[in-house]
């Protein structure tokens, strides 16, 4: 049975057990949605490059409960930080109970449970708020089966001084699965936070992830997320990060993609209050035929704001690289710097790299400037380094390195930015210096 | 200095100055588009069987489009009714003029009002020209000298007529009929258009002009222009258009190809000046165009464009870098203002070894329009050692405007580089201010700005293009600077 017959088989069932209320109203909408718009394929324009459909096309299976893995697993996939939280999502669903979190900073409640709880109003207001700019089916089907997510909130005037995991395992044992967690993370005024979202597998069969992260951050408050796929390459990933910064704050994310089947990250930055400051950067070192799509919108609204976007790609093997970047500044957006800069490397000759940095600006005193490059390393720098003794192998491992410096520097977190460094030392076979 | 300070007085005086309405009797085809229009025009340009079949081939082809005109761009218009444009206009003469003086003295004159002289006699202006309004050529000059040189310039239904084969071998083989919806409509219906043809290793001594105007209402202009440069050969091109001012919208859409031989080059430089519209957006040409060329080895094509005109602009002149070595160029200006809407760019195609392009594009939008900058660049896998440069850059005056760029890139071979830059910024204080300091006046300031901004594309320009060039950035701009 492909995943689109399974969807359809599932809904009604897990919709019933769901139940009603706040949620089940935005299940019901979106769900209508998903039917009305279905699964994009190349001739959308947002998905020109990434084709999904054969993916859908396949035998998955949807679980909406969680079998808990074993201590050993859960282990092996923690990056054992000192950290304020640690949350996990096993196949999708939220798990209280082998997470554990700092009570006195944060509140963390399972979607449902916060639907009706004190915080309702912050999943009134801001659950699905991503939807006005993601018009796809894919986005729609995870809102159409949101329920076992995650609600997060950092509690005004908290700066937390140790970072909140979310580890995200998919258990590919037994069968293929499609898995979609759904996470509302909130950030209090005069708080500060680092958080990192850790994807990892279990198992040789394929997974097929749909996520929705929604971030809103508030007035003077700090927020700093990580992204970082580390699965095999029968992982395929849609992911949206939106991130709503609703009073005068301070955003920091990266997304950093070392494996994968198909992956594809958007991530949306909405600066809806003026003075707003928000960074993105961004590295991608593929090979074998992984296709890795990075899709972003930074949306200046409000005057007085600054973004900055940097993505970095190395492509090896058969692999292929997208990016998208849009930067839009709307007419009341005056006196918005925004930057954008997308470099790519390609090693083989059977990669390949697609990229389209688009500027829609609509006011006048602005400074915006995007620059994109494709190329190869540097056949001089090259040379320094073979004429110093170095071997061909070792000169690119070193080069290919600093090229990815850039972005790893953005990793502030010591013990993932200490892990990150290992591996793509590992990717790059620096050991050989 | 001074010149700058007096066209833009001059300009400012002045709206859109080629809006007059030549009176001329005109032989027209009823309003409406079907196969019996086609065989209409066919027969009216009396050409051979093959053309017909070919025109109504494509016809076949855009009616199973249905009305589903390309909706990627970034434009919106009501959609055009075909069936409520005439696909015929000729200016009534006696049977096809022998020499220019058969011409009829009223358009002439309208030629002169345009600044173009038909006259052979005026040889310091050293161009040739071929002149079309409405549907077909009224003339060409210096067609005896070119021909010497074994140069042919004619209207292309003078080529259907007399040189075939060549017309048979190139035309569709760059931009086939089954391309766009634009370009399968141009190809059933085109009506006259410019063909050029330089021998092997010939150098062509003057610049090749043409001339587009519009002139009859209710009518749509769809011209066909095909320039051949054989091997070693050498050709500079221009093309210039303009249309009376009305209050309805007009259709223009043509199809130009240009083919390279092994180490010709091309250079092809158009000052796009159609009927923008009023400053209510009433009016205006739309402008959906389909421009290619095709280089062999060792082969060059340059394009150069100074877009000011037209309600709307949809047109990316692109370069099929096929042969080894070759190259490809393309230089616009895109000036919008009040409601006009501008999608232009280019593709670069590397397919062969040792390419290299080079893009420089700049838009300057003011009043209410919209300024989008369109580019494809795609290397392939065999495309070793290519090389793209582009850069992209948008000025905004007002803020009522918007400017858009879209460039994709799509790279599938490791030794290649590709590089692109964009900005978008305002003339800053600052720079207004260091020439006030210096004793210039705000709004000469604000031309020498533009001046500057636009120079690295002036320069690509012929000479006698330069200096219209710059006047029409100046008019395009008027009322919006300062």
């Amino acid at each position: 049975m492909s995943l689109i017959e399974t969807i359809q088989n599932k809904y009604n069932e897990f919709s019933a057990v769901a139940g009603n209320g706040l949620l089940g109203n935005m299940r019901a909408k979106a769900f209508e949605h998903y039917n009305k718009l279905g699964i994009p394929t190349s001739k959308n324009e947002e998905w020109k490059y990434t084709r999904i459909t054969p993916l859908t096309n396949k035998n998955f299976e949807l679980h909406t409960t969680a079998v808990l893995p074993s201590k050993e697993v859960l282990n092996d996939i923690r990056l054992q930080a000192e950290c304020a939280a640690e949350l996990f999502f096993i196949n999708g669903v939220f798990v209280k109970e082998i997470s554990s979190f700092d009570k006195d900073a944060l509140v963390v409640l399972s979607l449902n449970e916060a639907a009706e709880s004190e915080y309702k109003n912050y999943v009134q207001q801001h659950l699905n708020q991503s939807s006005k700019y993601m018009k796809d089916g894919l986005h729609a089907l995870n809102a159409a089966f949101v329920a076992n997510g995650l609600f997060v909130l950092v509690k005004k005037n908290k700066a937390l001084q140790k970072p909140v995991f979310i580890y995200h395992l998919t258990d590919t044992n037994n069968d293929n699965v499609f898995v979609q967690p759904r996470t509302l993370f909130v950030v209090e005024e005069n708080a500060q936070v680092q958080l990192i979202e850790l994807y990892k597998n279990n198992g040789l069969q394929e997974s097929f992830t749909n996520e929705v992260i929604e971030i809103v951050v508030q007035q003077n408050a700090r927020f700093e997320y990580y992204k970082v796929q580390d699965e095999n390459e029968n992982c395929h990933h849609v992911g949206t990060t939106h991130v709503q910064q609703v009073g005068k704050c301070f955003t920091h994310c990266v997304t950093i993609t070392l494996n994968g089947g198909t992956v594809r990250n958007n991530i949306n930055m909405i600066l809806e209050a003026p003075n707003n400051e928000g960074h993105l950067y961004g590295l991608y070192i593929i090979n074998g035929k992984t296709h890795v799509d990075n899709h972003s919108i930074v949306d200046n609204i409000e005057p007085n704001c600054f973004s900055n976007e940097f993505y970095k790609g190395i492509m090896d093997g058969n692999s292929t690289g997208v990016f998208n970047g849009k930067i839009f500044v709307r007419q009341d957006a005056q006196k918005t710097n925004a930057y954008q800069s997308n470099k790519n490397i390609l090693m083989s000759d059977t990669a390949s790299v697609n990229a389209k940095p688009q500027l829609e600006i609509f006011a006048d005193d602005v400074k915006c400037s995007h620059g994109c490059t494709v190329g190869q390393l540097d056949e001089d720098a090259l040379f320094y380094l073979r004429a110093r003794g170095l071997d061909e192998k070792q000169a690119k491992a070193f080069l290919l390195h600093a090229f990815a410096a850039d972005i790893l520097e953005q990793v502030k977190p010591e013990a993932l930015h200490t892990y990150l460094e290992k591996k793509i030392d590992e990717r790059l076979n620096v050991d050989a210096l | 200095m001074s010149e700058m300070i007096a066209t833009l007085e001059e300009t400012a005086l002045s709206d859109y100055k080629y809006g007059f309405v030549t009176q001329i009797e005109a032989d027209e085809a009823p309003l409406g588009l079907n196969e019996d229009i086609i065989r209409f025009i066919s027969a009216k340009k009396e050409e051979p069987e093959w053309m017909l079949e070919w025109r109504l081939k494509a016809f076949k082809y855009w009616q199973s489009l249905g009305n589903h005109e390309p909706q990627w761009a970034n434009i919106s218009y009501p959609s055009i009714d075909y069936q409520n444009i005439k696909y015929y206009s000729a200016p009534k003469q006696k049977a096809g003029p022998k020499s220019l003086d058969e011409i009829d003295p009223e358009l002439r004159r309208t030629f002169d009002k345009l600044g173009i002289s038909l006259n052979e006699q005026n040889r310091l202006s050293g161009i040739a020209v071929d002149a079309v309004i409405d549907s077909v050529s009224i003339g060409t000059t210096f067609k005896a000298q070119l021909a010497e040189q074994g140069i042919i310039f004619c209207s292309i239904t003078e080529a259907i007529q007399h040189h075939p084969d060549l017309v048979k071998k190139y035309m569709g083989s760059v931009v086939p009929m089954t391309d766009n919806f634009f370009a399968a409509l141009n190809s059933a219906v085109f009506t006259d258009g410019s063909f050029c043809y330089i021998p092997k290793g010939v150098r062509c001594p003057m610049e090749l002009s043409t001339y587009f105007r519009i002139n009859a209402e209710n009518t749509g202009q769809f011209e066909r222009t095909l320039i051949i440069a054989d091997e070693g050969a050498y050709v500079s091109y221009l093309e210039g258009c303009t249309a009376p001012m009305r209050d309805e919208n007009q259709l223009h859409a043509a199809v130009v190809e240009l083919i390279a031989l092994d180490s010709a080059e091309i250079k092809y430089s158009t000052v796009q000046n159609w009927y923008p519209g009023d400053k209510e957006g009433k009016g205006g040409i739309y402008n959906f165009v389909t421009k290619r060329g095709i280089c062999s080895t060792n082969a060059k094509i340059s394009w150069t464009q100074v877009e000011t005109g037209s309600a709307i602009t949809w047109k990316y002149p692109s370069v099929i870098l096929k042969g080894d070595n070759s190259v490809g160029e393309f230089y616009s200006v895109a000036v919008t203002n009040n409601y006009q809407q501008a999608d232009t760019g280019t593709k670069m195609m590397h397919v062969g070894k040792n390419t290299r392009s080079r893009i420089v594009s700049k838009g300057i939008s003011a009043g209410k329009s919209n300024n989008s900058y369109r580019g494809l660049v795609q290397v392939g896998k065999n495309a070793h050692n290519s090389r793209n440069f582009s850069q992209c850059d948008s000025l905004l005056l007002g803020d009522k405007c918007g400017a858009h760029t879209f460039p994709y890139i799509e790279t599938k071979n490791s030794t290649s580089i590709v590089e692109h830059e964009a900005t978008t910024s305002k003339i800053g204080e600052d720079q207004i201010f260091y020439c006030n300091q210096r004793g210039i006046d705000t709004e000469t300031a604000v031309a020498l700005i533009i001046n500057g901004f636009a120079k690295e594309v002036m320069n690509q320009l012929p000479m006698e293009f330069a200096v219209e060039a710059q006047k029409l950035l100046a008019i395009s701009l008027e009322g919006s600077v300062g």
